[in-house]
């Protein structure tokens, strides 16, 4: 694997090696020393153009546990008003002589267009309102895990709904988890009022309604997205109140769901807004989980792309 | 002035003759001197020299861009001789001053006829209107007046315009884009390109809302308004409907909406970056069809050069554009002439009289008869070429169709009598 830009990058057996693989590194994170020299000598630079604490923090402790160098370089705002532009950025960083990027940017493609212009590997940590693969693939892993599902080689996504709540059209966790959910067979339903359905969403491999009461009996996975605030003032829903009346994964709504199914949220959570108390702390919310995966997942991937011999 | 004969070329119209020029005008081919420079237009066609209503020249302000010079150069090798130059320049050409500034240059350093079009408001604002009368009355004589990069959004202030330009027979060129509906922001079509790649969306309708709006005012105000850059089907609907019901409405589309569609945005190229934006092929379809059947009147570039810098950003945060000058005829050649949608003398039409007409230029658009301005582009109708963005006049590089094969007609072009571009052969 040259670089990791979109979930659809992956095939079953590819994430069924990251998954085995990000086991292993799991082991790594009940030690008392977390450290394998697997990646010693080379550099990692988390090059962000956004404010992201937890995945920059995940990025740095996985590159971190697997010896790599990891560096932050936080490129706040936008290239046009700083008069330098997003090639010159990347290649400047580029030339320190990095093994890898990992890219987080406002804007979507990014890391598309940084890929084709240096050869260092690419890793896409969210770009816009486009992807955010690792999420995706921690997030899978998450729900792996927790409904004892097998190695994804053997299709065990199949006959499972997962339920993908809040603004769509402009989430990067939901298109990435739709691309591999799908690959690994499971039936993705994404809810939203129609303001915040995505145009061509008729396309995507996964169904789109506005109704979540009638989806969440059928649920297995419940996953809610983050209502940014600029969206509530921005016309898409009439007020908060309305939003989590309709599409609030709210305390009546957790008894309707499946015993056994699980919720999950990329965070960060807006507490009785698109997720209540009760239900981010529930016994089968699997949120901390998720932080969790996240690192042993990156590490993962980190060693797929760097680990090889070159 | 140098005599000229060019030597057996179809005028488009009236079949193979000699075509003599003296002192940029047409004269009998027996009157020029035996010993004239002479183009041998053997197999080739000879068209009215092309007129060009929306170029984007960037002199003043951006010369690392595009110069007079150098667009004026593309627009030679394009088969150009005159080009009405957009008023987003800085300063704005929003004052007579501005306007006589362009012209100017133009004179000095022009390699085709440069027309300044006048704002509509006063720095591109959309607020107060721009001094559009001195500029009509100026020597540059502006007749043609748009806020292009941006839409008049203001009704009244559309009403106005429309209103005071009647007095000089001026037109308002409109950037038709409801910014309400698509933000300075929007950067894809909206559908299932957009949705997918995670980008601002620009709905048709942000288009064709603002033309059903401004057809209604210059029915009600008896006054020219021409459209920019029609690029979708719905507002081709709304402007076959105008025409139908006598409102005096022109358009225009430009080249890369004959051809190029929005799959060329997948790979997230900022040269593929455009305003308004590449559509999907149902809306090309439809722009051909109604530039076929005269609803769209002219083909306008919109050649917008960019410092490579400019576009090498973010795809959202990159500069919008791109080049026109050099490619058009081949497009259109491509687009509606090897389709069969249009013949020869339709393209001449499209390309040459009718913005001619619209703008108002009396030297332009002309028959390639005696007495006539010496305006002229000969044309080889079957030669082909993969483009190169390098191979350019232009100083900028931002070429979308650069590796293509298509047609290569322009031989040589002849601006007032004088050759300002001859191919090498």
């Amino acid at each position: 694997m040259r670089h990791l830009l979109s979930a659809a990058d992956l095939d079953r057996t590819q994430i069924s090696e990251i998954f085995d693989l990000a086991e292993e590194m799991s082991l790594v994170q009940g030690r008392p020393v977390k450290k394998l020299p697997a990646l010693r000598g080379r550099t990692v630079v988390n090059l962000f153009f956004e404010d992201s604490t937890r995945t920059r923090s995940s990025f740095e402790i996985a590159g971190k546990w697997l010896s790599a160098d990891v560096i932050n370089i936080s490129a706040k705002g936008s290239s046009v008003s700083k008069g330098e532009s997003l090639r010159d950025t990347v290649l400047t960083v580029a030339a320190m002589g990095v093994d890898a990027l990992v890219i987080r940017h406002h804007a979507s493609g990014a890391p598309w267009q940084a890929s084709r212009w240096i050869d260092a590997h690419v890793l896409n940590a969210g770009d816009g309102t486009h992807e955010h693969p690792t999420q995706a693939l921690l997030d899978a892993f998450t729900i792996r895990r927790h409904l004892r599902l097998s190695t994804p080689d053997l299709m065990s996504f199949e006959g499972k709904t997962v339920a993908i709540v809040g603004d769509i059209t402009h989430s990067r966790v939901a298109r990435s988890n739709v691309l591999l959910l799908t690959t690994l067979g499971a039936q993705v339903v994404l809810i939203a009022p129609p303001t915040l359905l995505p145009a061509g969403v008729d396309s995507w491999p996964a169904l789109a309604c506005s109704d979540f009461d009638e989806v969440l009996p059928h649920a297995d996975v419940v996953m809610m997205l983050r209502v940014q605030r600029e969206r509530m003032s921005g016309g898409y829903f009439p007020t908060p109140r309305e939003y989590t009346i309709g599409y609030g994964l709210t305390r009546p709504r957790l008894e309707a769901m499946k015993p056994e199914a699980a919720i999950c949220h990329p965070g960060p959570m807006n507490r009785g807004l698109e997720i209540s108390a009760d239900a981010a702390d529930a016994a089968n919310s699997l949120i901390l989980d998720q932080v969790a995966a996240g690192v042993s997942v990156r590490m993962s991937v980190l060693y797929e792309l760097l680990g090889g011999a070159e | 002035m140098t005599d000229l004969l060019i030597r057996g070329a179809d005028v488009i119209g009236g079949g193979r003759s000699d075509l003599g020029i003296r002192n940029g005008r047409f004269v009998d081919p027996g009157d020029v001197a035996a010993d004239v420079e002479r183009l041998d237009g053997d197999g080739l066609l000879a068209l009215p020299g092309l007129v060009d209503l929306h170029t984007h020249l960037r002199e003043p302000g951006r010369e690392d861009a595009e110069t007079v010079q150098s667009g004026t150069l593309a627009a030679a090798r394009g088969g150009f001789t005159a080009v009405l130059a957009m008023a987003n320049t800085t300063p704005v050409t929003d004052t007579a001053e501005a306007a006589l500034h362009v012209a100017a240059l133009g004179t000095r350093d022009g390699n085709a006829q440069v027309v300044p079009v006048g704002a509509v408001s006063k720095g591109l604002d959309g607020v107060e209107l721009a001094e559009l009368g001195l500029m009509a009355r100026s020597g540059a004589r502006v007749r043609v007046f748009s806020d292009d990069g941006h839409c008049v959004t203001d009704a009244r202030l559309m009403r106005r315009a429309l209103e005071y330009v009647r007095a000089f027979d001026g037109v308002i060129a409109q950037h038709a884009q409801d910014p309400q509906l698509a933000a300075v922001s929007a950067c894809c079509h909206e559908g299932e390109i957009s949705g997918k790649l995670g980008l601002p969306g620009w709905p048709a309708a942000a288009e064709a809302s603002v033309v059903a709006r401004d057809v209604q005012i210059a029915e009600l105000t008896r006054s020219r308004l021409h459209v920019c850059h029609v690029s979708c089907a719905e507002t081709v609907d709304v402007i076959r409907w105008a025409k139908q019901r006598g409102i005096n409405v022109t358009a225009e589309v430009a080249p890369h909406h004959l051809i190029l569609t929005t799959t060329e945005v997948l790979g997230y190229d900022p040269t593929y970056k455009v305003n308004p934006p590449l559509r999907p092929s149902e809306h090309v379809e439809a722009v051909r069809e109604a530039l076929a059947d005269g609803t769209i009147d002219a083909v306008a570039t919109d050649h917008a050069p960019h410092a490579r810098h400019d576009k090498e950003h973010a795809f959202a945060e990159a500069a919008f554009g791109m080049l026109g000058l050099e490619t058009a005829l081949a497009v259109v050649v491509e687009a509606m002439i090897n389709s069969g949608l249009l013949d020869w003398p339709q393209l001449a039409k499209r390309l040459s009289i009718m913005p001619a007409h619209i703008a108002r230029l009396a030297d332009q658009g002309r028959p390639l008869a005696v007495g006539e301005p010496a305006n002229v582009v000969l044309v080889d109708p079957g030669a082909r070429r993969v483009i190169d963005r390098n191979d350019s006049a232009s100083l900028s590089r931002n070429n979308p169709w650069h590796g293509r094969e298509l047609p290569d007609p322009v031989v040589a072009t002849i601006w007032a009598g004088q050759i300002t571009y001859r191919k090498e052969r």
